[in-house]
């Protein structure tokens, strides 16, 4: 006879093939092409720091979460870890890199209570944590400087110091260079991303291929890489026809920066953006219009980390009061 | 108007749903087989929605296969028949499928007997008005075979001011597992369309569907070739195969690009659907003055040892009905009446196939093992499948906080069950679980704000 039910006694009795586990893993295997992007360019370096960011992440993850079982298998404190790593300057100090780890998987998640139950992208709690307390850190750049296997000076200071750069081949990336001496970069190494930047911010082609994929899977939703970048296209488009001289190209906007690394990982953060079809319009449209004003009128050259933040604000209320047209109702 | 446009040809259906393994390769294969008659049937008095019929035999009298062995209490109910010869063993309280004693009548078969149909006092329906007809289906004991049991002469009952425009007839059988229905479609296609043909000689409906999904194409291809030596405007509907495309509403949005309002009945839309087997048995019983006595179901599931389609006579003991199908393996862990979206988990076998049971499904321990759970991650893909467009993750996290208003608000009382947002949930949150605990406390409350007032 067959045992008696034990704890879920009723149907449904088939379920799909998608876990919370397989979608957070998944996510971490599109990663690893970006990632490896970022050690082609900045070579030991960008291992290093995005170990160290990586590595602050999963022991804060193991050491705090609440949940009994073991929540590092999820695979959602290796994304926030990958994430973070990318978002910082290849020369950045292992220290505040594992410093950042710790706070977003501690401020952005553990307090909120854990995985799903927060509402800022940890990720970029931690990096506004980083850029909060190390402002010159964070906009210290280098150039891609093709030796991969020297360690920047900078990485290796010690805790609580800076550091020097030694090779002194820092260089402005494409958004300052455009905000502050109107100096574009030439499109094709936007998009190969042999530009200077944050880890992640170079290799617009293979996010977009990432992308892609993420959303054939049906991973991150269609609307939010949809309504950001279209959103940042038509107002810095409109702009750009208003004034080409002062105002950067829709072009330029879209491929400079974190924007393509923030539309395909950041904003879409199911966790931190909003339910509906209509909230997630709002969300969307309302970060690409963010972007644009940092980016044009605010004191910093890149706005796409304040502008998700500002918006993962937002979205206990938008999912509160965007209701879907139910069936049957009018 | 459908929404059918050019060849007739192209598949329709709703917004939303979800997409499971069919698990029909189980038994779409195997024809309809009879089960030997059992030596006792147990036929309980409630076996449809409404009044439980009201016995009109005694212990120890002889009965005759389609002999009227109960009749109906009230007009929403049904006559009750017996489905053998034989002798009224009991009348008292058995096991019933919903897992409540129940009056039944139980009757011991007559090994001897032919066990022909006792035929005569049926009418020629060309001899009846309309308030025959429903008179006469009540007496055959005929009701929705789709799962509800509703009593069929209850729906065709039109009221005047609401004529029918569009006869549909659900073939879909969305439902995972389950072949009963198009093992019907294929086999009985005459008997289809005679009792379409009797149906629409009382609801005169200006167009007909038969609605099937393309996952049977040879019954959507056997129809089509039955509806065109007909003289009726039918047209076979090829529907998408997604989960619950044959749930009333799905269907007719499917076919006519409009919604049931909310609270509202489908003939309110001008629409009255029919299941494939319910016509059938209109057929049989004014042609062979066969009443509801036996119907089709599907035996299946990975753990039972030969999947069928089985012609079983009501009151046959789930168990018998079983053993003939090879009984279950040993890793049998769960056992299901209907399919394993919908159906309700059953703890015992001993009870009988009733006029609403479509299939028994019994389930493997790997196959009913339970998911971790996880928080929600907001990930929509719950909005995305609710055929209603109803909000599940924000129910689900008002359901767990107990906020039962918050929930009635945004119109859980619609949510018909049909759990396609448990099944898309990555986090394996009990999401329909939830809502049918809701749904209960809501209605108890308005009762007793009723019986307050
Ligand atoms: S069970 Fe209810 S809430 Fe869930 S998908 Fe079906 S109708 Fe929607
Ligand atoms: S499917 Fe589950 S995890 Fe995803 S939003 Fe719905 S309830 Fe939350």
């Amino acid at each position: 006879m067959p045992r008696q039910p034990l704890s879920i006694s009723t149907a449904p009795f088939l379920h799909a093939a998608d876990t919370t586990p397989r979608i957070m893993w998944e996510v971490v295997y599109t990663l690893l092409p970006v990632w490896a992007a970022a050690v082609y360019y900045f070579g030991l370096s960008a291992i290093l720091v995005s170990l160290a960011a990586t590595a602050g992440c999963l022991i804060t993850e193991k050491w705090f979460a609440q949940e009994s079982r073991n929540s590092l298998l999820d695979g959602s404190a290796l994304i926030t870890g990958l994430l973070l790593g990318l978002t910082l300057p290849p020369g950045f100090p292992l220290w505040m890199a594992f410093l950042g780890g710790v706070v977003a998987i501690g401020m952005g998640k553990v307090i909120w209570g854990g995985l799903g139950q927060n509402v800022f992208n940890p990720a970029l709690v931690g990096r506004a944590f980083l850029q909060a307390a190390f402002p010159t850190a964070i906009t210290t750049w280098e150039a891609p400087s093709g030796q991969y296997w020297q360690v920047r000076g900078t990485n290796l200071a010690l805790p609580f110091y800076q550091g020097q750069p030694i090779d002194a081949v820092t260089a402005a990336t494409p958004l300052s260079q455009m905000k502050f001496s109107h100096e574009p970069t030439a499109f094709v190494d936007l998009l190969l991303g042999n530009t200077s930047g944050s880890l992640g911010e170079t290799c617009g082609a293979l996010i977009l291929a990432a992308g892609v994929y993420l959303l054939a899977r049906k991973i991150i939703n269609w609307r939010i890489p949809a309504g950001m970048l279209g959103a940042v296209a038509l107002f810095s488009g409109i702009l750009y026809l208003i004034d080409p001289v002062s105002y950067p190209s829709p072009w330029f906007m879209l491929f400079a920066g974190g924007l393509l690394l923030g539309a395909v990982y950041m904003a879409t953060d199911l966790v931190t953006s909003p339910l509906t079809p209509r909230g997630l319009w709002i969300y969307s449209i309302g970060i690409g219009l963010l972007v644009v004003l940092i980016r044009v009128w605010g004191g910093l050259p890149e706005g796409v980390m304040y502008a998700i933040l500002l918006m993962n604000a937002a979205t206990p209320l938008i999912n509160r009061y965007t209701r879907t047209k139910i069936y049957g109702h009018r | 108007m459908s929404r059918l446009t050019g060849n007739g040809n192209e598949l329709l259906t709703f917004q939303h749903g979800v997409h499971p393994h069919d698990y029909k390769e189980l038994s779409n294969q195997c024809a309809i087989e009879r089960l030997p008659f059992p030596d006792t049937l147990t036929l309980p008095l409630a076996q449809h929605i409404g009044a439980p019929s009201k016995p009109i035999v005694r212990k120890g009298q002889r009965v005759r296969r389609g002999e009227k062995i109960a009749e109906a209490a009230g007009f929403v109910s049904v006559a009750l028949h017996s489905p053998v010869d034989g002798e009224v063993e009991a009348i008292g309280l058995f096991d019933h499928p919903n897992g409540q004693m129940q009056q039944s009548i139980r009757i011991r078969t007559d090994r001897f007997s032919a066990q022909q149909i006792a035929g005569g006092q049926v009418p020629d329906p060309t001899t009846l008005d309309r308030k025959g007809f429903i008179g006469a289906l009540q007496e055959a004991g005929i009701v929705g075979l789709g799962g509800a049991a509703f009593p069929s002469h209850v729906k065709f009952n039109l009221p005047d001011d609401k004529p029918c425009r569009y006869l549909m007839l659900n073939g879909c059988e969305c439902e995972p597992f389950l072949t009963c229905d198009h093992r019907v479609m294929l086999e009985y296609a005459g008997e289809l369309l005679d009792g379409l043909a009797i149906l629409q000689s009382f609801v005169e409906a200006e167009e007909i569907y038969i609605a099937i999904e393309n996952n049977k194409p040879d019954a959507i291809e056997t129809l089509r070739r039955a509806a065109a030596t007909s003289p009726l405007p039918i047209q076979v509907v090829g529907l998408q195969t997604k989960y619950p495309q044959g749930a009333e509403k799905m269907m007719i949005t499917a076919i006519l690009g409009q919604e049931v309002p909310s609270g509202k009945l489908p003939i309110d839309l001008g629409v009255l659907v029919a299941n494939v087997g319910t016509v059938v048995a209109i057929s049989q019983y004014f042609r062979q003055s066969q009443p509801l006595i036996e119907r089709v179901i599907t035996v299946t599931g990975t753990a039972v040892g030969r999947p069928t389609n089985l012609l079983v006579p009501i009151g046959a003991s789930m168990q018998e009905v079983v053993d003939y199908c090879g009984g279950i393996t040993d890793d049998a862990a769960r056992i299901l009446l209907g399919g394993p979206m919908m159906g309700v988990v059953q703890k015992t076998l001993d009870i009988p196939v009733v006029k609403g049971t479509s299939g028994i499904l019994v389930l493997t321990e790997n196959e009913v093992r339970d998911l971790t759970t996880y928080h929600c991650i907001r990930c929509g893909r719950c909005l995305d499948a609710c055929p209603l467009f109803l909000n599940p993750a924000r129910l689900g996290l008002l359901a767990k906080r107990g906020q039962w208003e918050a929930m009635e608000e945004l119109n859980v009382l619609d949510c018909f069950e049909c759990a396609a947002c448990s099944y898309v949930c990555p986090s394996a949150i009990p999401l329909v679980q939830s809502f049918r605990v809701a749904k209960g406390i809501i209605r108890e409350k308005r009762a007793r704000a009723k019986t307050a007032n």
